[in-house]
């Protein structure tokens, strides 16, 4: 069989080649680099974030399958790799200062945030299961090395390899879940199934195969009770690799999700509904009740992403392909958030000496009141208090719940809101309640992630009080699935 | 007046000083206050035209403003007042300056930060009054809790850190409740009429089946109760209001106190009319045991500020007890002692505070004895007592006589029940009066108490002239609300009666003859 390789369609996969060409040459220029300027790569980077992400604007009214349907372009996906390319670039902008007070090694540090970053926009333009698959695997061998980079730090070896453990399993499940819809099926291109279960003729095999893929993406989520690995992991791997795990693996984790579920498997969502209403609202509660107690704020934030990922997927329960929006609006906001927090996590450490525990918080007002008033935002926000984006995602995601009839499961979720503002609070107490009641020295007040926590700032003050565009952005993407 | 957005600039003027103070320099005490003054007092006059330019006899909202916010989704920026909100927005102001100058030198550490929490504090209660948006009037909502506990928190006494806890989470969990409620009542006014809409007066002519009207106003009604707070629901506010500073206390029982009872007026009751009357036995047994609970408890109490405290949940006992006779007397009562309890209440805290800064202690047991060497001090005290427990002549005797006067028409049980909350009122701030001011002086600190200062007569000057203004001539007052509430309660009954008739036909001549009568 002769094929000719379409070159034209090279071109619409700019932002793709962007990255993946940038990640080699980064790799090559670190073994030729004399001097110990390690911000050069770090700024090479962002020229490489940046110029993809200037691709993804320009394709992103391009709606086609590429390579013979193996990848896609369209809406859905190319707000989502908007998106993650935004995280990316706020998470360099971080790892300018972060990777020269740790001593990061950078000649691997940014490859590797590259590729990752790579793996995840592979991951959420395709509709065809083995590339998702190769995606989600560049994306997470990426992760695992960069969550151990730390090799002396004993919790960070220990992370990675757990992670690697786990993420390995759960590829396994994903793989031999994709393995066994092939079997049945005979196809790997998610539309494929669509016919065959509207066909009704559903065979067990396919059931397996389904909850399988299910089980995969539950992992990455991270949701409960799939969620061993992530607070380990998000207290030992370096911080600003956990606000990219926290930001980027669950938006994109969660697109693809909701891309392989809502376009195939519709009519399943609506038979599991009562499995996973029960997994939202055990996710939802156990991780709020557990954030409860931590006294590592990094700890603390792993249990709130859960919560959060808890929260979306009562959107997810409803079924509802219009109402999927809110998902997407709710990934864009949480990014925010999280990234912003993490920002002022890291700038409260130096070399050493990360200053985590929530004592260290102690006081902060006094000594750095803009630290102060910067993470009293992102927590706010993550409480759910209006104006800010944080509050409109909930708004977005409980109405839909309202509206699809899930009555008892929004209000399960506001309550476990109101719990959530309890752990959030605590932090902003000791952050303006309390005396000091130890010495921090010095924190690492340095611009890049005063930057960083201001953009974000802004972007949650403004989609909080006009969230009308990115609604309709969301609502946008989410036309794919009509 | 139509082209200018007047309570726009009201809501927002607050929030512009609160920004401009930030660039202030944290060593300049005196300029942080003197424009934190100078934003309220403008504020205030800001505000006075409203009174002046409301038209007492036209029926529904003025100084309307509507713009398009999120049409998709019906949510629109909407504001409006009519004559209940146009008096809570007064007070607001009113007690915001007051509170920014009885702050003047309690407050000694992060003065920046005590007077933007503050502004900003007032701009979210003002626009709480204020929005006719469903979605804009949560947003509002929401945001007072956080300026609030922060002044709790930061500026509080020793358990301050449990009170402001307790008074957010106590706060939120009531709202987020009412927040799906509102989203219920959305997507129910979507399906019958076929448009998204958060616009609370179109949202009054939603037909909402009775079984869920149950549902939706136990959710509204929770939210508000809890702000209210009535019992069973008052536990936060004797915490929050023993540890909050002076000013805090103030506006907590002047302003955030009266956003429970002024959202049952404005949601709950005209939302679900039906449920809010087949309610009244229910809340009105509430108001009854938190008149008198309230009043008994506070008679033990030894110190000054939780004493009071407990008296608030008596006094809003009263003002809910008059919203849900429904007529004429009892709601316009209501509101009125809506206003007298801002006024008297936030009076005695603010005495309370000025007794506290020179003694450093609430205990009733510390004084005694203190009209000799306090003589200026104890005739404001005695004045705003008399007008707490209601003395004809003051404010109190106006709000709480209409009260007991539409609880006796509604049902003559509720108003002899209430009335005796007004003997035990009488009781424990006599008692708590004579304790403090009367007697020898037993603790030596005492004697050398120095009397009010000029900034201090000032404030109570202004209580006082308006404890009297409203005691002898509440009709000022009483016009502004008149056509309101009239229009309220024809309201609500001609739509408690359309339901009640969806129950059984022949009701359906009660209707007619109620529209007969307008």
């Amino acid at each position: 069989m002769d094929v000719k390789f379409p070159v034209d369609e090279l071109i619409l996969i700019a932002p793709e080649i962007i990255l993946c060409g940038f990640g080699l040459l980064l790799l090559l220029i670190e073994v030729f680099l004399k001097t110990k300027s390690k911000s050069f790569l770090g700024i090479l980077t962002l020229v490489s974030a940046g110029s993809a992400l200037v691709f993804v604007l320009k394709l992103s009214s391009f709606s086609t399958d590429l390579f013979f349907g193996l990848y896609s372009l369209d809406s859905l996906g190319s707000l989502t790799k908007g998106l993650i390319l935004v995280m990316l670039i706020l998470v360099v902008i971080m790892s300018l200062r972060y990777v020269e007070r740790e001593e990061v090694i950078s000649g691997e540090y940014y490859p590797l945030l590259l590729f990752s970053t790579l793996g995840m926009m592979i991951m959420v333009s395709s509709k065809n299961l083995l590339t998702i698959f190769v995606g989600l695997e560049l994306m997470s061998l990426s992760i695992y090395i960069l969550v151990g980079l730390f090799r002396d730090n004993l919790k960070a070896a220990e992370a990675s390899l757990k992670y690697f453990l786990l993420g390995a399993f759960a590829s396994a499940f994903l793989v031999y879940g994709i393995a066994l819809l092939y079997g049945s099926t005979g196809s790997l291109d998610i539309k494929g199934y669509l016919e065959v279960i509207a066909k009704g003729d559903t065979s067990t095999v396919l059931i397996i195969g389904v909850a399988l893929i299910a089980v995969g993406f539950a992992f990455k989520i991270a949701l409960v009770p799939f969620h061993m690995w992530t607070p380990d992991v998000y207290e030992g791997a370096p911080t600003s690799i956990t606000a990219f795990m926290a930001a980027g693996v669950k938006s994109a984790a969660f697109v693809t999700f909701l891309r392989v579920f809502y376009t195939a498997f519709l009519p399943l969502i609506k038979q599991w509904g009562d499995i996973l209403w029960l997994l939202a609202v055990i996710t939802m509660s156990y991780a709020n009740l557990t954030a409860l107690v931590q006294q590592n704020i990094k700890r603390m934030l792993a249990y709130s992403s859960i919560a959060h990922a808890g929260y979306i997927l009562v959107a997810f329960v409803t079924g509802e392909k219009i109402l999927s929006s809110s998902i997407i609006y709710y990934l864009v906001a949480y990014t925010f958030m999280n990234v912003g927090a993490f920002s002022c996590v890291i700038l409260m450490g130096r070399k050493g000496e990360e200053n985590l525990d929530i004592d260290s918080y102690a006081g902060l007002s006094a000594r750095h009141p803009f630290v102060a008033f910067c993470l009293t935002i992102f927590l706010l926000s993550l409480t759910g208090v209006p104006p800010l984006a944080g509050f409109m995602a909930k708004f977005y995601v409980f109405s839909t719940a309202i509206k699809a009839g899930y009555v008892w499961l929004a209000i399960i979720g506001v309550l476990n809101s109101v719990v959530a503002a309890y752990y959030y609070l605590r932090v902003i107490m000791y952050m303006y309640f309390r005396d000091p009641v130890k010495e921090i020295g010095r924190i690492d007040l340095s611009p890049s992630y005063i930057l960083v926590s201001l953009i974000c700032i802004f972007f949650l003050i403004y989609t909080g009080i006009l969230p009308r565009e990115l609604m309709l952005l969301a609502e946008g993407a989410v036309s794919v699935f009509f | 007046m139509t082209g200018m957005p007047i309570l726009s600039i009201i809501i927002f003027f607050p929030l512009v000083g609160a920004f401009l103070l930030l660039f202030i320099p944290r060593q300049r005490d005196f300029a942080i206050k003197s424009t934190a003054l100078f934003f309220s007092v403008i504020e205030f006059f800001l505000s006075l035209p409203l009174f002046f330019l409301f038209d007492d006899t036209k029926k529904g909202m003025q100084f309307v403003e509507k713009r398009s916010w999120f049409p998709e989704w019906g949510i629109n920026y909407f504001l409006g007042i009519d004559g209940i909100s146009l008096l809570l927005i007064l007070l607001t102001t009113f007690l915001t300056v007051l509170c920014v100058l009885c702050s003047w030198n309690d407050i000694k550490i992060k003065v920046k930060e005590y007077y933007v929490s503050f502004l900003f504090l007032e701009t979210a209660m003002i626009g709480t009054l204020c929005a006719l948006d469903l979605v804009l009037f949560y947003i509002f909502w929401e945001l007072m809790l956080v300026p609030m506990y922060l002044l709790i928190g930061v500026w509080g006494g020793p358990r301050r850190i449990y009170a402001a806890l307790k008074f957010f989470l106590y706060t939120m969990a009531g709202s987020v409740l009412m927040l799906l409620a509102i989203f219920v009542l959305y997507y129910l006014y979507f399906k019958e009429k076929g448009v998204f809409t958060f616009n609370v007066l179109e949202l009054y002519h939603a037909h909402v089946p009775i079984s869920l009207q149950y549902i939706l106003f136990s959710a509204f009604a929770l939210s508000f109760a809890i702000k209210v707070p009535m019992f069973p629901f008052h536990t936060w506010l004797p915490d929050a209001h023993t540890e909050a500073p002076t000013a805090g206390s103030v506006i907590l029982a002047g302003v955030l106190l009266k956003m429970g009872t002024y959202g049952f007026l404005r949601f709950a009751i005209p939302l679900f009319p039906k449920a809010a009357f087949d309610a009244v036995p229910l809340i009105s047994i509430l108001a009854i045991i938190g008149i008198i609970y309230g009043a008994i408890v506070s008679m033990m109490q030894p110190d000054l500020k939780r004493l009071i405290a407990f008296s608030s949940v008596s006094h809003l006992g009263y003002v809910m007890l008059g919203m849900f006779a429904f007529n004429m007397q009892g709601v316009e009562g209501s509101i009125y002692q809506m206003l007298n309890h801002g006024i008297s209440t936030g009076g005695l805290f603010l005495l309370v505070g000025m007794i506290y800064e020179r003694r450093h202690t609430r205990m009733i047991s510390d004084f005694g004895g203190l009209s000799s060497v306090m003589p200026v001090y104890a005739i404001f005290f005695m004045i705003v007592t008399l007008s707490s427990i209601a003395l004809p002549g003051t404010n109190g005797f106006v709000g709480e006589f209409l009260i007991l006067l539409g609880a006796f028409k509604a049902k003559k049980l509720y108003g002899i029940l209430g009335a005796t909350g007004v003997i035990l009122g009488a009781v424990y701030m006599l008692w708590m009066f004579q304790r403090v001011m009367f007697g020898v002086i037993k603790h030596e600190e005492n004697r050398q108490l120095k009397d009010l200062c000029g900034r201090e007569v000032f404030i109570l000057s202004c209580i006082v002239f308006f404890i009297v203004f409203m005691g002898v001539y509440p009709k000022v007052f009483f016009k502004k609300m008149d056509v309101t509430v009239h229009e309220f309660l024809n309201f609500v009954k001609e739509r408690n009666a359309y339901y009640a008739s969806t129950e059984d036909p022949q009701k359906l001549s009660s209707i007619i003859k109620l529209r007969g009568e307008r």
